[in-house]
């Protein structure tokens, strides 16, 4: 009697959990025919990429959202071929690139040198491919109404950690006595990296700056302090663009640029930064699925990144682009 | 005589009640302690709870629970990390429970007490304090690179089964340790052997414990997301896992990707997602419950 109670319970809950998981796969529209193979061929293909019909994508979590866009699309025309997308960030991914795990890296940086010869090494041949740009967005309360554009000199001197600046007038005397509320990505994002090499000329960020990984929150601590600054994806401003106001800049003594998918699209907004995805060459040479995929997404990048908020490189971004595909596909 | 004495007793008794009183503002002051203590997690969770249901309550839907992830707020859903954070929980509870329960009644009933056995102790205590993150890279490294298990809901469910077994060991340690010790004298007595009254006798009277600290543990596993974004789950996955080699995603982790997108619409569905791992959470624990109310001995 008792070992019979004893032995229930571990019993019906782990057969409970079971029901409950076979009921959760049984709701996937044509689940069934998959795990019915699933369970046999499951140990021989232990790999988790190859031409079991997946394609393996991993990155920038600034790229995800055009990438899961474009897999979403392709999915819908190719209903056999699955391409989910990971984001283990932009170094995070190269060294599952690098490890041969993945088909397609994403990243919102050029790739490192460091990186390039540990591809070498591994005797990995890669493409780069431009596939958006995203304008990195300079914006302050919109209860300032003093700051009317910045130059890169007065964004060095606000952000570098060798400036002594404090208030906003030491920037410009015309400016008020207000202290500097400062916010800004932190060092594992591309934004930061991007602005560091370019506006700061590779200086340090101040540590007076807020920072953090989640553009949200600088949003709101931007959106929350009138003597605030901070800098982010351009689709971060656009979606709150009535508790921010995006600061025109300039990179020399020209007439400053504001932010929008055409400025950004055209290069003339001097942050402008392109978003890049790198392929296998030996993936699109020897799968057909992973070809079809990077046409596939070459194709439709552009319109699908300004649904989600970035914007389109230039067409002429996209004839270079295919012709690397062709030459990667051996044809 | 008479009347010295009940001076005395009239001073001792003025004495005792000033003692006495202040005594008492101790207790009461004590007592407010404690309540200040309550109520401030309550109210926490509450302003939690509440802040989370009215931004989410709005977007529940069927669709969340039967749709893929999209780019699209309004058809996107959690159907994969639904299951895959099934998936991962069928690997890790029966692992955990069997590894978890068989280390702690070796340890209380089996092994020698000495230095050994101390340090083990205090180790399998230590690992229960250990970031999450930690358990991800050694899931990465061993089950992931070396076992070639690739980001697999086997890898994932693996990880996450080490990562809460230190919590189910001192859960059932605990459990075990609390068994009277007449109880197994007297199956001793009977002649039965250490097999016999662990399996009849230890194990049934601790299993509400043990129970209760395996599910516990499995609720806190079911909310990570480091170690599994670290073995490298998905986030974009328009499948459900057919079998244990399939790659994954999990509920926190398409939450996490929710939350950080700039539009607003979907930070609400991250809301609505919350609700539903509350509402599994809340499910697991009444499970607990029951069991260690269904199934609870008093000696």
């Amino acid at each position: 009697m008792k070992l019979k109670t004893v032995w229930m319970v571990p019993t019906l809950a782990s057969m409970a959990v079971f029901a409950s998981a076979c009921g959760g796969g049984g709701e996937e529209p044509g689940g069934s025919e998959e795990s019915s193979g699933g369970e046999g061929s499951g140990e021989e293909s232990s790999g988790q990429e190859g031409g079991s019909g997946d394609i393996a994508i991993d990155g920038s979590s600034t790229v995800f959202p055009i990438m899961e866009a474009v897999s979403e699309e392709f999915q819908k025309e190719n209903e056999d071929i699955e391409a989910p997308v990971g984001v283990s960030g932009s170094g995070g991914g190269f060294e599952r690139f690098i490890e041969g795990e993945t088909d397609l890296n994403n990243a919102s940086r050029e790739i490192s040198e460091e990186e390039q010869e540990a591809l070498e090494e591994e005797e990995i041949e890669y493409t780069e491919l431009t596939m958006a740009y995203d304008g990195i967005t300079v914006a302050v309360n919109p209860e300032n109404d003093f700051v009317d554009q910045l130059t890169y000199d007065q964004l060095e001197q606000i952000y570098s950690d060798d400036s002594d600046a404090e208030t906003w007038s030491d920037i410009n005397e015309e400016w008020p006595d207000e202290e500097l509320d400062l916010y800004a990505p932190g060092t594992d994002s591309g934004t930061h990296d991007y602005f560091v090499e370019n506006v700061l000329g590779g200086a340090d960020l101040t540590r007076n700056a807020s920072t953090s990984e989640d553009d949200n929150t600088l949003v709101n601590g931007v959106a929350g302090s009138e003597s605030a600054l901070g800098f982010f994806g351009y689709s971060y401003y656009s979606e709150n663009e009535d508790d921010l106001k995006a600061v025109p800049v300039t990179d020399d003594d020209e007439e400053a640029v504001e932010p929008s998918p055409e400025t950004i699209n055209d290069e003339s907004y001097p942050l402008a930064r392109p978003l890049f995805t790198y392929f296998k060459n030996s993936s699109v040479e020897d799968d057909e699925d992973v070809e079809e995929y990077v046409r596939f997404a070459n194709e439709n990048a552009g319109e699908l990144a300004e649904e989600v908020g970035y914007a389109a490189a230039p067409d002429s971004v996209y004839e270079e682009n295919e012709e690397k595909i062709d030459e990667a596909a051996g044809e | 005589m008479k009347f010295a004495d009940t001076t005395v007793s009239n001073e001792r008794y003025e004495e005792n009640t000033q003692r006495l009183s202040k005594r008492h503002i101790w207790n009461k002051a004590f007592k407010g302690i404690c309540f200040g203590a309550m109520a401030f997690s309550i109210l926490m969770l509450i302003v939690l709870l509440i802040r989370i249901l009215t931004q989410g309550i709005g977007f529940l839907s069927w669709d969340l629970i039967v749709n893929f992830a999209s780019r699209n707020a309004e058809d996107a859903g959690m159907l994969a990390a639904l299951a895959g954070t099934i998936w991962l929980m069928v690997v890790a509870a029966p692992l955990s429970f069997v590894l978890g329960v068989g280390t702690a009644v070796y340890m209380e009933e089996y092994a020698p007490v000495n230095r050994f056995t101390k340090l083990l102790q205090t180790n399998i205590s230590n690992l229960a304090g250990v970031p999450s993150v930690v358990f991800g890279l050694l899931g990465l490294t061993i089950f992931n690179r070396l076992l070639g298990l690739g980001a697999s809901v086997l890898a994932g469910g693996l990880t996450l089964s080490l990562l809460v077994l230190p919590i189910i060991v001192v859960a059932s340690r605990e459990a075990i340790n609390a068994v009277p010790t007449d109880v197994k004298q007297a199956s001793y007595a009977m002649g039965a052997t250490k097999w016999q009254t662990i399996f009849r006798i230890v194990i049934p009277t601790s299993l509400p414990g043990i129970l209760t600290g395996t599910i516990l543990a499995l609720s806190r596993a079911i909310g990570e997301t480091a170690p599994i974004l670290v073995i490298g789950a998905l986030t974009y996955v328009a499948s459900t896992p057919s079998d244990l080699f399939s790659n994954f995603t999990a509920m926190p982790v398409q939450i996490y990707d929710w939350t950080g997108r700039p539009q607003e619409e979907f930070q609400n569905i991250a809301a609505a997602g919350i609700i539903i791992i509350l509402l599994m959470l809340f499910f697991m624990n009444s499970i607990a419950v029951f069991i260690r109310t269904k199934f609870q001995k008093r000696f």
